[in-house]
């Protein structure tokens, strides 16, 4: 099942946590306390020209060290810190949540054109499968992620997520199926800019996965979700195709409908349908992406699981049920159901 | 009549539908619940002679396996109200989401605007347990998939063409939706087919557009004079050679 909720302040106007905790705690039927988690963008404006990095260590005495050295090969380490947390009735720390905010050097990748993307991408894949207890979670700029194994009142509490200060969140309940619950499979998950927070299965998932690792990504998550991060890094970020255009790539239209359109669009969606087939992901979803300028939701193309949107003023909210979007603003308006595979986009103006 | 007061607010849906099922075994004739906020499963299983009026957002799967009472609400409901229930009255002023009537075995369901998608999923009927999905607005795609008995009617109050949507009656074999206006026949689903809606049997549909209109004050008389269409299944037994022979 799960319970996905996501807004953004077209003007950037930050909010704290308290809201986003409250309105997925009311989708608490939809998880089942084995995983929940929360992104905010802007949090570290101190540190907003590096890459926070997000470890979850096993054992901070024999394993930092190691990361430690991993990361000073390819940069600075600027500032690091463990992550604040505060004890939970019911809430059992199993790992050590650290943050480094890392800047790594550009002139060690010579021949990228976005070198420091790339080098902080290969440190993920690098040392999620190199160094045992060690697990990347987080990897953007001003980009705070709280995640672990719990329910999300408790999560929240635990990382006490209304400290900080986002002017977009995006929250996650799980309700683990195929694989078990564990912190690192706990939404959201991101690389670099992108956070993915999905309700559903990506039962295409051996497809793309064998896809997107031929493009050099790892998937070390033991869950479906992950690759809808990697393909979003590969599609729009390193491809540039648009949001919108990426989104028909994840769950185009069907054939006999793209036989339909008028010319010019049947063009372009045939050309995308044929360029990404491998790209394209079956099953039940409802996925919310966000990257710094833009949250993007979508469904799959036969909508088997909900999504709802609402406004109000420069915020978009995009959620799996109604009630939570109230929760968090009572005088929301324009609620809609978005149709199956159609993107629903809220971007920065200001 | 007696009437009991619930204040929703913050709590969760057991011990509400305690609250409703003591207000019932008291005798109230009438229950409001005030401020829902996503509470699941209202109504559940519930029996008996009661209206509940519904002031807010209730969660999933209102009124399920309801069978007998009316519930009323101000406000959209999530998804599946009415699932698998099997007596009583389902009125929504708002819209509502995907699944709604999922295998209803009988009753009543009006929506006054729109629903999403699978409205009437496997919707039955067995002898006088006959379930009725009216929607006043349109719905999405998959309306009436698998269905295999009771009614759906779709008045498209602000369209000619109410669905524009794949898949409508995918996988019917019994039952019929009945469609103001007209539908394309690409958008129709494996085993059904189109019909003309016949003088004869738009006797079946006035007294649920009087009911419709009545439940939201709206004038029914433009609905009366309109042409109707029916999807139903393209045989007595449209998929008897899909997984044996014959």
């Amino acid at each position: 099942m799960c319970g996905i909720i996501g807004v953004i302040d077209r003007s950037s106007h930050k909010m704290d946590g308290s809201g986003i905790k409250s309105a997925l705690a009311m989708m608490d039927e939809r998880g089942s306390g084995e995983g929940a988690g929360y992104v905010a963008y802007g949090a570290f404006p101190e540190f907003k020209d590096y890459y926070a990095i997000h470890v979850f260590f096993d054992n901070i005495h024999e394993i930092k060290d190691t990361v430690d050295r991993e990361l000073s090969k390819w940069g600075e380490i600027v500032f690091d810190e463990e992550i604040p947390t505060y004890e939970q009735p019911n809430l059992r720390k199993v790992h050590t949540p650290w943050r480094y905010f890392f800047s790594p050097d550009p002139l060690l990748m010579p021949r990228s054109m976005t070198p420091e993307d790339d080098i902080v991408a290969h440190l993920v894949m690098k040392i999620n499968t190199t160094i045992a207890g060690a697990l990347v979670f987080s990897s953007g700029k001003n980009i705070a992620l709280f995640k672990a194994s719990g329910w999300p009142e408790e999560v929240a509490d635990f990382y006490r997520i209304e400290d900080y200060d986002g002017y977009i969140w995006l929250g996650h309940n799980r309700y683990p199926t195929n694989t078990p619950g564990w912190w690192g499979g706990a939404h959201p998950f991101n690389l670099l800019n992108w956070s993915v927070v999905h309700n559903g299965e990506i039962t295409s998932y051996g497809a793309n996965r064998r896809y997107i690792e031929s493009y050099g990504y790892k998937c070390t998550m033991y869950t479906d979700t992950e690759v809808v991060a990697y393909l979003f890094d590969l599609l729009a970020r390193r491809h540039g195709l648009t949001p919108e255009m990426t989104v028909k790539a994840l769950a185009p239209p069907f054939w006999d409908e793209i036989d339909c359109m008028p010319k010019k669009e049947e063009f372009i969606n045939r050309a995308i349908r044929l360029a990404y087939g491998p790209a394209l992901m079956n099953g039940p979803f409802a996925i919310i992406v966000a990257r710094p300028d833009a949250i993007i939701g979508f469904t799959d193309r036969i909508k088997l699981r909900p999504l709802v949107t609402g406004e109000l003023g420069d915020r978009l909210f995009i959620s799996s049920e109604e009630a939570a979007i109230r929760v968090m603003e009572p005088d929301v308006t324009d609620i809609t159901m978005p149709r199956a595979g159609e993107p629903i986009i809220g971007r920065i103006v200001a | 009549m007696k009437t009991v007061t619930i204040d929703a607010s913050g709590l969760h849906y057991t011990p509400l539908n305690q609250e409703i099922r003591q207000a019932v075994k008291n005798g109230a004739g009438e229950i409001i619940i005030q401020h829902v906020m996503g509470q699941r499963f209202i109504a559940d299983g519930l029996a008996g002679n009661v209206t509940i009026r519904i002031e807010g957002v209730p969660g999933g799967d209102l009124g399920m396996f309801m069978n007998g009472p009316t519930c009323i609400v101000f406000g959209n409901c999530d998804h599946a109200p009415g699932n698998t229930m099997d007596a009583g009255r389902i009125v929504i002023h708002g819209s509502a989401g995907d699944a709604v009537a999922h295998s209803m075995r009988g009753g009543e369901i009006y929506v006054r605007d729109d629903i999403g998608y699978r409205g009437g999923i496997h919707m039955k009927q067995y002898l006088e347990k006959r379930p009725t999905l009216v929607v006043g607005g349109t719905t999405r795609a998959f309306l009436g998939e698998y269905m295999a008995g009771g009614l759906i009617l779709v008045l498209g109050r602000t369209s000619t063409r109410p669905i524009r949507e794949r898949g409508v009656g995918s996988g019917i074999h019994g039952g019929k939706i009945v469609i103001r206006g007209d539908l394309d026949e690409r958008y129709l689903g494996v085993g059904a087919r189109k019909l003309p809606l016949e003088k004869d049997d738009m006797a079946e549909i006035y007294p649920l557009i009087r009911n419709y209109a009545a439940f939201f004050d709206i004038d029914p008389e433009p609905f009366m004079d309109d042409s109707f269409i029916q999807v139903v299944p393209s045989s007595s037994r449209p998929f008897a050679g899909k997984y044996t022979w014959e």
